[in-house]
């Protein structure tokens, strides 16, 4: 393939990568204020469109619009560069998630991911380990009691958690042999998929745990509890900054429901049949359905539970989540080893 | 695909190295050196990869930029940073350093001039996707009792740090 097409190639697909993404962060934020407000026994967004379908554009647009205030006593450059950091890495978590197997279109063979390297799961693990600088920078540069205490929670919180989610993935990888997310999608296939079928449905468990923990959503919001923190970390950005910070915990929600439904659920495994083209479609389609159950469960939980107390999340962490994912990756290893 | 302009990402991530290293030491607020540092490690972590060994380049950005950069960060945030900020940077100990870096220097010299018969020609590079399985192989079947000892050099340091920082266990 000569080194323009496979530009052009890149270029359109990280355009509808982008767009898909970031449309459906804004029509996640409404389906979140629809389904918790059922759950409250309210209407939610009715006014703007049919059934408040047209409520993101509206957002969006009151987000652009409104007026951008910079605090006097902020440090500037930072307080501008940390939702840009936050956003930015967020972002580019999508770049390596494959959402199905390949297309031809003309003579050129084009798989349905953006790049496909072989390291795809650490480089998620690293973007993710890296945001938590935008949070922390912008804790910092606000200059405000609320925001640093809201900061250095997400920062000690998404350390913590990391490591479980870390070691949650170790089963799978032993099982799989390869850090390439399409190929332990390959190794699932067939309704093999590692939730079932290599037994790690607790680490499922506690990589779902230390999803919610690693997106700071409910239960484990703590950094921007707004009772005792006003909003955390971005109790001092406004109009579109606020909107990059908001945007970005949309989009990492969307990371880590793609790696649970390519690590566990087997991706875009699922019953094929028709002609050719829905042969295409398909796997897309039970990859996205997946993805979307996900979601739902985030919205869910977020509707169903309390937050944490800060003591409570630290030993939930360590002393909890922790010795499990060790305790698995020591069975499941030992359960390769006989039988292999 | 065959490597593109592979002498331009060399120098350029070689030049944001030294340059963000140099900040580190050049910069009063303690809070731009630890940004600093986060770019040299990062930087370090794009070399790592030009040099066919993506799971180094890895484990570089999530343990020392994501890991133990964040806490360095952590600790730098809670200190008061005006009253860093004012004291003089540098101590009186130049003669010592001036030392070491000479000592230091003559040896990379010498490493630079004489360093072809030293090293075991490496050119030929492994496969791309075999770098991860090469480097555990590696580590648990020739370097099995080094990595032990490591691993228990880091428990010991952990079960230490808990022992100092808790008066009652």
């Amino acid at each position: 393939m000569p080194l323009s097409q496979y530009i052009l190639i890149a270029v359109v697909k990280i355009a509808i990568a982008l767009f898909v993404l970031l449309t459906a962060c804004a029509y996640v934020v409404l389906a979140e204020r629809k389904l918790i407000a059922r759950m409250q026994n309210r209407w939610g967004p009715t006014r703007v469109g049919p059934f408040g379908f047209l409520q993101p554009l509206a957002d969006g647009l009151k987000f652009i619009l409104k007026e951008d205030l910079i605090p006097s006593h902020v440090y500037k450059p930072l307080y501008i560069a940390a939702p840009m950091l936050s956003l930015t890495l967020a972002l580019t978590a999508i770049a390596v998630i494959p959402i199905g197997q390949s297309v031809t279109i003309g003579n050129a063979n084009i798989p349905l991911q953006i790049t496909d390297v072989n390291i795809a799961l650490l480089i998620i693990l690293g973007l993710t380990s890296v945001g938590v600088y935008g949070i922390a920078l912008a804790g910092w540069a606000s200059n405000s009691k609320y925001s640093l205490l809201g900061s250095l929670r997400a920062s000690a919180q998404m350390i913590s958690y990391e490591l479980a989610l870390g070691l949650s993935l170790i089963g799978v990888l032993i099982g799989a042999g390869s850090f390439s997310l399409r190929e332990i999608v390959n190794s699932q296939a067939g309704w093999h998929w590692n939730l079932w079928y290599r037994g790690q449905f607790v680490a499922f468990f506690v990589y779902l745990m230390a999803a919610f923990a690693e997106t700071n959503r409910v239960p484990f919001d703590l950094p921007e509890a707004e009772t005792e923190l006003v909003a955390g970390y971005h109790t001092e950005y406004s109009a579109m900054k606020f909107a990059m910070f908001f945007v970005a915990e949309y989009a990492n929600m969307f990371t880590v429901a793609c790696l649970a439904t390519l690590l566990f659920l087997g991706g875009w495994d699922g019953p094929v049949f028709g002609p050719a083209w829905l042969m295409v479609v398909l796997p897309v389609l039970w990859f996205v359905l997946k993805v979307i159950l996900f979601i739902f469960v985030y919205i869910w939980i977020r509707g169903t539970l309390p937050r944490f107390r800060y003591d409570q999340l630290m030993a939930f962490g360590w002393k909890f989540l922790l010795p499990l994912a060790l305790a698995n990756i020591l069975i499941t290893s030992l359960v390769i080893g006989l039988t292999a | 695909m065959t490597p593109v302009a592979t002498p331009f990402f060399f120098y350029f991530l070689s030049a944001i190295a030294l340059l963000s290293g140099l900040a580190v030491i050049t910069q009063k607020n303690p809070v731009h050196s630890a940004l600093a540092l986060i770019m040299t490690l990062l930087s370090l972590a794009g070399l790592y990869l030009m040099l066919y060994a993506p799971f180094v380049a890895g484990v570089q950005i999530i343990l020392y930029a994501g890991g133990i950069m964040v806490l360095f960060l952590f600790v730098i945030m809670l200190v008061s940073i005006e009253k860093s900020s004012r004291e003089y940077q540098f101590n009186h100990q130049w003669h010592v350093a001036a030392l070491a870096t000479a000592v230091l220097g003559g040896l990379l010299i010498y490493v630079y001039v004489r360093g072809r018969g030293i090293f075991p020609n490496r050119e030929a590079v492994l496969p791309e996707t075999l770098n991860t399985q090469q480097v555990s192989l590696h580590l648990f079947n020739d370097y099995l009792l080094p990595f032990e000892i490591a691993s228990l050099l880091l428990l010991v340091a952990i079960v230490g740090a808990v022992v100092m920082a808790k008066k009652r266990i």
